[in-house]
């Protein structure tokens, strides 16, 4: 059981039973499915002169999904903001150590909460339920100009 | 009638060499074999035999192996239509049941058989692949795709049946097994209302054509596709059932090579079914090795694979429903089934308990298992399936209904 509770830290558990920022999100939005197994997630960000100031989000799936989406709300909660390019660099960083099976660790001073994250890249199947939010706000970021 | 011979299946599972691997540290329990079944050693040997001693092309040339490939080939067809009760003329290779519908939907088009405000029927249950081609066909000939609600318990609505199937319709298509209710339907109360509509009937048996006995002419549908990846068979190869008259009266849908009388510069002429739909290179290997598979199948014999999967659905459902916040989907009481269960475990996503099982070694699927619309009708995108055949063993269905239990608390549900 030890690569299932490596997997399912009770930090993951608990974003996905107590998630941040959930809400009715507005524009601009992005919705995001997982094609595979249904998952969703529908994604705000409040942009304010190049500065994510803050996410709101709502969405269905699996805890590893809507947890990822909860850690990233906390970590934009937690330092007060983030700037749009380093917003685009945190998710290339991010989709770069999930993608690479276990070889990049997330670092917490980086990433917060969402760096229990880590553990995902062993897993190719659940890669996408964990970047389901990343990829919605790099999509919100995509869409918006920058400031 | 013979009875069945009771199949034991600690046996033959010795006979499947990939259930003797280990996954994630356990003995592996594969409980998904509605999604593709596990191969025995003699169909694995039978598609390496004919590569390394018979290849050839087939109806084609004059050299001993084309000739050896080419009856190798059609005996194939032989074994495989028998297996389902037909000739070997009612019987078209494909791909797969996918193909075998899309060939359908395109042939009726090509014979101008749809034309706007005729209707199609299918089931609120329908996989993706018995629903989509009927869904493109309605858009590019103007006929209305319609469906036959499901109930709450998973049974067919049949008194919605009888008033959806009418004059209009042309064409009722459904899944003799939900492949994700288990539910066996009414195959006979179908049939006569589209009979007596004057509606052509499509089965999709890619969930009985494994498990049960099976004889397509007796059912009375008009066509029919399986799979023979779920039936112990390999990939890329299934079968499509057609009575003689309704084959012989759909022109082609793909054409080319191998399926041509004459040809001129201008026009071509067509075979008679089954090779009218065969063109260009077809499966040879594959078929071959299907028949191996439906050999194995034969030897065993379907009565005794139904039997001894009728004592792992009985176990697997009730083991289910006895879990405290399991949800079965399609609980009804005395239907008739196949050992195939989906649910719904409260507070805790499918792919969740999927990962939960898989460490154990238990392979079940989880996602909509291409039936997205029934899932929502059960108000879920995402459900766990479980999923058994002649391998299964009891110990297999505890165990899972085991690592089932622990799942709510492991995820802090319960």
């Amino acid at each position: 059981m030890d690569d299932l509770q490596a997997l399912y830290q009770d930090l993951i558990l608990d974003h996905a039973k107590h998630p941040h920022g959930r809400g009715e999100p507005g524009e601009p939005s992005s919705h995001q499915r997982n094609p595979v197994c249904g998952d969703e997630v529908i994604l705000h960000a409040d942009l304010d002169d190049g500065v994510v100031r803050a996410i709101t989000w709502t969405g269905d799936g699996c805890s590893i999904s809507q947890a990822s989406a909860s850690m990233l709300t906390s970590l934009v909660e937690e330092e007060g903001g983030m700037p749009v390019a380093d917003a685009r660099e945190r998710i290339a960083a991010f989709r770069e150590a999930l993608r690479s099976r276990g070889a990049v660790t997330l670092e917490e001073d980086v990433f917060g909460d969402a760096s229990a994250l880590s553990g995902v890249s062993k897993y190719t199947a659940r890669v996408k339920c964990a970047m389901l939010a990343w990829v919605a706000l790099e999509d919100v970021l995509a869409r918006s100009p920058d400031r | 009638m013979t009875s069945a011979t009771a199949l034991d299946a600690a046996v033959l599972r010795r006979d499947f060499p990939i259930l003797r691997e280990q996954v994630n540290g356990a003995p592996l329990v594969y409980l998904d074999s509605a999604a593709t079944s596990q191969r025995p050693q003699a169909v694995i040997d039978a598609e390496v035999d004919f590569l390394t001693r018979a290849n050839g092309a087939v109806h084609r040339g004059a050299h001993t192996l084309g000739a050896e490939a080419t009856e190798l080939f059609e005996d194939a067809r032989v074994t495989v239509a028998s297996f389902v009760g037909a000739e070997p003329e009612q019987l078209v290779w494909t791909t797969g049941a996918t193909e075998g519908i899309n060939l359908v939907a395109h042939a009726l088009q090509n014979a101008e058989r749809l034309r706007p405000d005729d209707e199609i029927v299918v089931t609120e249950a329908e996989h993706h692949a018995n629903l989509i081609p009927w869904q493109q066909l309605a858009a590019r000939t103007g006929a209305v795709l319609r469906h036959i609600p499901v109930h709450d318990d998973g049974t067919l609505d049949l008194d919605a049946a009888a008033r959806l199937i009418g004059e209009r319709t042309r064409v009722v298509a459904f899944p003799h097994v939900s492949n994700t209710l288990g539910i066996v339907n009414p195959v006979a109360a179908l049939v006569e209302l589209a009979q007596d509509a004057g509606a052509l009937t499509l089965l999709d048996a890619c969930q009985s054509a494994p498990h049960l006995p099976l004889d397509l002419p007796a059912l009375g549908v008009d066509l029919a596709v399986f799979s023979g990846h779920k039936m112990l068979g390999p990939y890329a190869i299934g079968g499509m059932y057609g009575r003689s008259d309704v084959l012989e009266s759909l022109p082609p849908f793909l054409t080319g090579g191998s399926m041509i009388t004459e040809v001129t510069l201008d026009r071509a002429g067509f075979l008679p079914p089954p090779q009218r739909f065969e063109a260009g290179t077809q499966p040879v290997s594959q078929a071959i090795t299907l028949a191996a598979a439906v050999r194995y199948l034969e030897t065993v014999g379907m009565k005794s694979v139904h039997a001894h999967e009728l004592v792992l659905e009985k176990r697997l459902r009730e083991g289910l429903a006895s879990i405290p916040g399991v949800r079965l989907l399609g609980a009804a009481a005395g239907a008739e089934r196949v050992a195939l269960c989906a649910f719904d475990v409260a507070g805790v996503h499918a792919h969740d308990v999927g990962q939960f099982l898989d460490a154990r070694g238990i392979a079940v699927r989880v996602g909509h298992h291409c039936t997205q619309p029934l899932h929502r009708r059960f108000g879920l995108t995402a459900s766990v399936r479980a999923s058994a055949f002649l391998y299964n063993t009891e110990s297999d269905i505890d165990a899972m209904l085991d690592a089932v239990s622990g799942v709510r608390a492991f995820f802090g549900a319960a």
